[in-house]
């Protein structure tokens, strides 16, 4: 309507990152990484979130109102996270009684 | 007569008079459908902040169930819900280009692609309810010591995978709506919005499932 539309080649380059990823993933998960096991698959998820995000939900061409929502629910989630993780992280570092 | 129907303004076909043209027109209902995805977002949210607390706790029991999580088919589910979203985006392709026909192909394949997750989604399940791992009464774990924490887990399985399968079929419902509006001429290349919003809405599920599958299936790595 809009934006002029896009070539099929980028939709499927896009696709086919999708699909590489989706291999990527599993095979680290056979690796023995320790802590890094999870990093590695969560970097990967939000790889391939970002391209759908991007290229499938076009926001990279959306307006600013739309991007500013879209980080804001991103921002609003990275709060969710942070403040849960630092109550249930922190617990057991200050002496005194136990009430959980 | 004739003077007031000089006197009225012509619209783009399409177009609601309360917007300024077409474009403003899109860009407000991408707008709405981004707010209604956040608190899409905020919901799944708390299911997954809920994983986040009960994993940190209970490491090495989640670790355990995912000797018991069927993979191949989780992993084949991530590539067809991929493939679903891509076969969306080409129907919002088919729509601007006004391919009529193009159009409602790629929303009948994206169709019976959402069909195929749902399929293998029950073929899971039923594994799951003959190998008694269903949180509950009957709920049987080979790891005695993880007994009551692989539960948790496997309810989260089920929760989370479940509001997504939810999900999943108010997106098969929805483009069931899409096809047969393309197929009465509902849609033109001035005005597809619903095409491009039901897209988004189903990229959003294909996210959700993007960070499920390595969460659920693959926690525990040797195998």
């Amino acid at each position: 309507m809009t934006h002029p539309v896009v070539p099929i080649k980028t939709y499927a380059a896009v696709f086919g990152a999708l699909l590489a990823l989706t291999i990527t993933t599993v095979a680290v998960s056979k690796l023995e990484l320790g802590e890094f096991n999870f990093v590695a698959a969560m970097t990967i998820a939000v790889i391939k979130g970002t391209l759908v995000v991007m290229f499938f939900m076009d926001v990279r061409r959306a307006t600013s109102l739309t991007k500013l929502i879209v980080g804001a629910g991103l921002f609003w989630m990275a709060i969710l996270f942070v403040f849960v993780l630092s109550d249930y992280a922190s617990r057991g570092w200050l002496p005194g009684p136990r009430w959980f | 007569m004739g003077d007031s129907e000089a006197t009225l303004a012509v619209h783009e076909p399409g177009l609601k008079h309360h917007f300024d043209d077409s474009a403003q027109q899109f860009q407000s209902s991408t707008l709405g459908m981004w707010v209604f995805l956040v608190t899409e977002l905020m919901f799944f949210g708390g299911m997954f902040g809920g994983y986040t607390v009960y994993r940190n706790m209970y490491p090495d029991a989640f670790a355990s169930t995912s000797h018991f999580m069927n993979v191949p088919i989780g992993a084949i589910n991530t590539g067809v819900l991929i493939f679903s979203s891509f076969t969306m985006v080409m129907a919002v392709r088919s729509a601007q280009l006004g391919q009529k026909k193009v159009l409602i192909a790629f929303l009948i394949f994206t169709l019976l692609l959402g069909c195929l997750f749902l399929t293998l989604k029950y073929v899971e399940y039923h594994e799951k309810w003959v190998d008694h791992h269903i949180p509950g009464p009957g709920f049987q774990y080979a790891d005695t010591r993880y007994f009551h924490q692989a539960q948790i887990l496997f309810f989260l399985y089920f929760a989370m995978t479940g509001m997504h399968a939810i999900h999943m079929i108010v997106g098969v419902g929805m483009l069931i709506v899409l096809i047969s509006m393309a197929a009465r001429n509902r849609f033109t290349q001035a005005w597809y919005t619903p095409v491009e919003m039901i897209g988004l809405y189903w990229h959003f599920v294909d996210i959700v499932w993007i960070f499920l599958f390595p969460l659920l299936y693959l926690i525990g790595h040797t195998k």
